[in-house]
């Protein structure tokens, strides 16, 4: 295999001093097999995937709604999520505060908790009988699971962290004396926040937020939990393609390929321009 | 490559080959683990059958994967290591025969009907489908692609009921679920499934369930890891016992 020195291009620019020599076979071998391991399946995809009736069951009405049922949820989600998460995030970043390291491990449970957990706690605290929900039915007569609302929640339930831990990150590695020289020319808290703070972690909160979009289209588990399963309303694209490969393979592969490029799509798009936090 | 496939190679080898070994000897004597895909609807009367099969032939065990028929069918398309298939509907079962999985044919063990599962005291008062479309009352049904959907989409043409469920759910288990949860004010589902969960839910029979049978087709499989055990437990499912076992949950003999 061969190895490119960043000093043989010409113009690069104080390339990071790379050792000269063989990438040891032990780490060239599992770090393949490692790739080969997340590409393969991705690929099984596209080689299964029936390209002859592609566009005629692209465009059937059942796949196009729950794609676009997916989208808005997740564009949502992120919503909910950045105007919850940023000040979470900050609070955790920049506020000392007793039981700061245990809040921000409750904030990342979402990650790791199974996502079908996260949907029976939701629907005992938001559904008609939990602690929540049911004083907004009695009291207004709303009710979250099987609404497009619920996908919402579900999906913010377990996109949030993404977002959280993405903007804390970049809040902690930028420079305080930005702020601190705002806060010595007179602009008050919140101007600090907005016109020093938020820009500084302009890379950082984007890529918290394509992150937390991503997981939200993606989400399974916790929204047939609690949000159910209704074409149009609470029917999102995983859930089209689980239902799908009860019946018909081919239709649950195309619905596959789509989320593909679509998660694949965004991640690319964005990568380069935000994900880096030089 | 290689170290990948030794990997799969020694993952699988945890799931039981040890057992199965001793499994697949001619000598008629059962042993070694069966794994039964079972439909959901089965989990309690499968449980106790696979229970007291285990009793019957010592050295035996029973493996249960229980989920929506049709995704059972397609899991053992796919080549899961199955050793009988026991479907709600005998839909699924056909596109398990007709991909040359089975071995032998079909028969059918027991017929489940619908019923109306409503929380206990039924607090919206529901005495039959045409209640179900009132207003207020929020119904999960399941997918049409699952058996206990298909069933339910039989019955309601029969009654002449349109009915917009809130949740179309993966199996039945699921839709029984909201009931139970209270998220929902009714669901139709299978008579036995009423009868396990008989502290929180009740059973509301209706006249067209009887348009609605579901017959239960069992099979062994033809690339069963442990064929003896596969062939003695589908007939072990057809034997007295296991049958009054399936009456007692509710279902109907074939």
């Amino acid at each position: 295999m061969r190895q490119v020195h960043d000093d043989d291009t010409p113009g690069g620019r104080q390339a990071t001093p790379r050792r000269r020599g063989r990438v040891p076979a032990a780490l060239l071998i599992p770090a393949g097999l490692g790739l080969l391991f997340l590409v393969l399946p991705l690929a099984g995809l596209l080689i299964r995937a029936p390209w002859t009736t592609l566009p005629e069951r692209l465009t059937e009405p059942g796949a196009l709604t729950a794609l676009r049922l997916s989208v808005q949820t997740a564009t949502l989600a992120t919503a909910l999520c950045l105007l919850l998460g940023v000040p979470l995030a900050w609070m955790l970043a920049r506020v000392e505060f007793p039981g700061r390291r245990l809040v921000r491990a409750l904030v990342t449970v979402p990650l790791v908790l199974p996502p079908v957990v996260g949907g029976v706690a939701l629907l005992l605290v938001f559904g008609r009988r939990g602690l929540v929900g049911g004083w907004l039915d009695a009291t207004f007569g709303i009710t979250l699971p099987f609404t497009t609302t619920g996908v919402v929640l579900a999906e913010s339930f377990v996109a949030m962290p993404f977002l959280v831990i993405a903007v804390e990150g970049a809040l902690r590695a930028a420079d305080h004396r930005y702020e601190e020289a705002a806060a010595t020319l007179g602009a008050s808290r919140w101007t600090t926040f907005t016109h020093v703070t938020l820009p500084l972690v302009a890379p950082g909160l984007a890529a918290g937020a394509v992150l937390c979009w991503a997981r939200a289209l993606g989400e399974f588990g916790a929204t047939i939990t609690f949000a159910g399963n209704y074409p149009g309303r609470t029917q999102t694209m995983p859930l089209a393609v689980y239902l799908a490969l009860e019946t018909d393979v081919e239709s649950a592969i195309v619905l596959s390929l789509v989320l593909l490029v679509v998660s694949v799509g965004i991640l690319v798009a964005l990568r380069d321009r935000w994900m880096t936090t030089a | 490559m290689a170290v990948l496939v030794a990997v799969a190679l020694v993952v699988a080898g945890c799931g039981g080959s040890a057992d199965r070994a001793t499994g697949g000897g001619g000598d008629g004597r059962v042993t070694g683990t069966v794994t039964v895909f079972a439909a959901a609807s089965l989990t309690e009367s499968f449980t106790r059958i696979g229970k007291d099969f285990e009793a019957a032939n010592p050295g035996s065990r029973v493996t249960l994967n229980v989920a929506g028929s049709s995704a059972l069918a397609n899991q053992i398309i796919q080549g899961a290591p199955a050793d009988v298939f026991a479907s709600a509907a005998p839909a699924n079962m056909t596109t398990v025969t007709e991909a040359g999985n089975a071995d032998g044919t079909p028969s059918i063990f027991a017929r489940n009907q619908l019923v109306i599962a409503v929380p206990r005291g039924n607090p919206k008062a529901v005495a039959g489908l045409a209640d179900l479309t009132s207003p207020g009352v929020k119904v999960a049904l399941c997918a049409s692609q699952v058996p206990c959907g298909a069933a339910a989409r039989t019955a309601l043409d029969a009654a002449g009921v349109a009915l917009t469920p809130v949740t179309l759910e993966r199996d039945v288990k699921g839709a029984l679920a909201k009931v139970k949860l209270g998220e929902v004010d009714a669901a139709l589902v299978y008579r036995t499934d009423t009868r396990a969960a008989s502290a929180d839910v009740t059973g509301v029979e209706f006249p067209e369930s009887a348009r609605a049978v579901n017959d239960y087709p069992i099979v062994a499989l033809k690339d069963a890891p442990n064929p003896n055990g596969a062939r003695a437990f589908v007939a072990y499912v057809r034997s007295a016992p296991a049958q009054a076992v399936l009456t007692e949950a509710g279902f109907q003999a074939p």
